[in-house]
């Protein structure tokens, strides 16, 4: 029997959204704290550990997505570990953030001016204490608009994972087409509602790098 | 752990890989060349007539918000049913051709909007015709400074294409999974086609890094006029 697309079928795809954000939260958070250690390792002080995130950093940015994820999700099977297929996705969406986060706060980091690292040395302030009371307050401030930016391409490639299973909006996409078969109405709601999530964070990482530029004096 | 890696079975089926890799490397390559044109056309086009900024704005938005899969699918599944019929391989190019081109727009709107409108005067006043100004005050150094935006932009467009594997696409991740359901080993499998797909972004890195250097030489798009008027 061939459903029609009506209100209920609608209202099935928007409540998968929630899916899509709660990758987008996970793979931000997970992603967020192991883009971290790699952007501080990638400026240390020692080469071979710099060598390994930039390894790291070549491998994420030189495979696609959904390599990442066939992955991890086989990988985790082999390991012995039964994970909901969630599972592998928030995982192999935090590897792929924490590759793309960890060079943009590299670049951040790196940004900053080489005397304020100076300066802070003269101030007899720790490595540590550099970090946090000198270079990562203003790194951050360079590397806000960057990241919104690209959390826009972290909400829409949690669509890849629909493919091992995992009910977010391309995949609720997908059901609703099997059983409507109106592919251009359901699909259209599909991407309008990606749009209504990714456009405000579009516009927002807009407004910050103009922000950006017209705050700094000098 | 018991798991023992069994990569012959793998490469006892190389044939359909390397099959699946040169139908990525010509999706991509096609893709990148329409979108690359598209978007540049686009860029230039929202420049020179006004009328056309709001349409192309909202083409570039729409597309720039929406995954790229959603989009392919509204090009393979939705549009035969307002009677466009095309093959998986055809709705895979045009799909990418009109993705990359909305970030080709975005990518050499910046570049146009990074050469100072006094360049233009100056070259006018040199008695340039409008049409070498275009092309050598305003495109060439415009395209020169975003080059490496552009080819960061083409790289993950290759690695996209992977996504084609949804429609049946025979390319490389769609080889990788038929050839996973023969072998029943996927993990091997996915890392022979991880390491193809590393190894292809390194090589189209090095390739546009060539041709970077070739189409832009360092220094203005003049200097590229003085030469072929010597040469002429």
């Amino acid at each position: 029997m061939i459903r029609q697309f009506g209100i209920d079928e609608f209202i099935f795809i928007l409540l998968s959204a929630r899916w899509t954000l709660v990758l987008t939260l996970i793979a931000l958070s997970l992603g967020g704290v192991f883009g971290f250690v790699i952007a501080l390792t990638r400026v240390s002080r020692f080469a071979p550990l710099r060598l390994l995130a930039g390894a790291w950093i070549g491998l994420v940015q030189g495979v696609p997505v959904l390599m990442l994820l066939f992955l991890s999700y086989f990988g985790l099977a082999l390991a012995g570990l039964d994970l909901p297929p969630m599972i592998a996705a928030g995982i192999s969406l935090s590897l792929y953030a924490g590759g793309f986060l960890g060079e943009i706060w590299r670049g951040a980091i790196q940004s900053v001016p080489h005397p304020q690292w100076e300066a802070s040395a003269a101030l007899a302030l720790t490595r540590a204490q550099q970090y946090r009371y000198v270079i990562l307050p203003q790194a951050v401030r360079i590397a806000t608009p960057p990241t919104v930016g690209f959390v826009v391409q972290l909400v829409k490639n949690t669509a890849i994972v629909s493919i091992i299973g995992v009910v977010e909006l391309a995949r609720a996409g997908n059901l609703i087409n099997n059983a409507t078969f109106q592919p251009f109405k359901v699909f259209a709601v599909v991407a309008l509602i990606y749009f209504c999530i990714c456009w405000p964070i579009s516009l927002l990482a807009r407004r910050l790098e103009r922000g950006m530029h017209a705050g700094r004096p000098g | 752990m018991s798991f023992q890696f069994q990569f012959e079975p793998v490469f006892a089926r190389a044939d359909v890989l390397f099959d699946g890799f040169l139908l990525t490397v010509q999706l991509a390559g096609l893709g990148i060349l329409l979108g690359g044109l598209l978007g540049t056309l686009l860029a230039l086009l929202r420049r020179l007539v006004p009328a056309l900024g709001l349409p192309i704005t909202a083409y570039v938005e729409v597309v720039r918000n929406t995954p790229f899969l959603v989009q392919l699918f509204i090009v393979y599944l939705g549009l035969p049913q307002i009677g466009i019929r095309l093959t998986p391989e055809q709705a895979a190019v045009i799909t990418m051709a009109l993705n990359l081109g909305a970030y080709t727009t975005e990518i050499v709107r910046a570049g146009l909007d990074s050469v100072h409108p006094s360049q233009i005067e100056a070259g006018l006043s040199l008695a340039l015709s409008r049409w070498q100004v275009l092309r050598y005050i305003v495109l060439a150094p415009a395209l020169a400074r975003v080059w490496p935006s552009l080819s960061s932009q083409f790289v993950l467009m290759m690695l996209s294409s992977s996504v084609f594997s949804f429609i049946s696409v025979q390319e490389l991740s769609g080889a990788a999974s038929n050839v996973e359901q023969d072998t029943f080993r996927s993990f091997e499998t996915y890392i022979v086609v991880t390491l193809a797909y590393l190894g292809l972004a390194m090589v189209l890195r090095l390739i546009l890094m060539a041709l970077g250097a070739v189409l832009f030489p360092s220094g203005s798009g003049l200097g590229r006029l003085r030469q072929s008027a010597g040469n002429r």
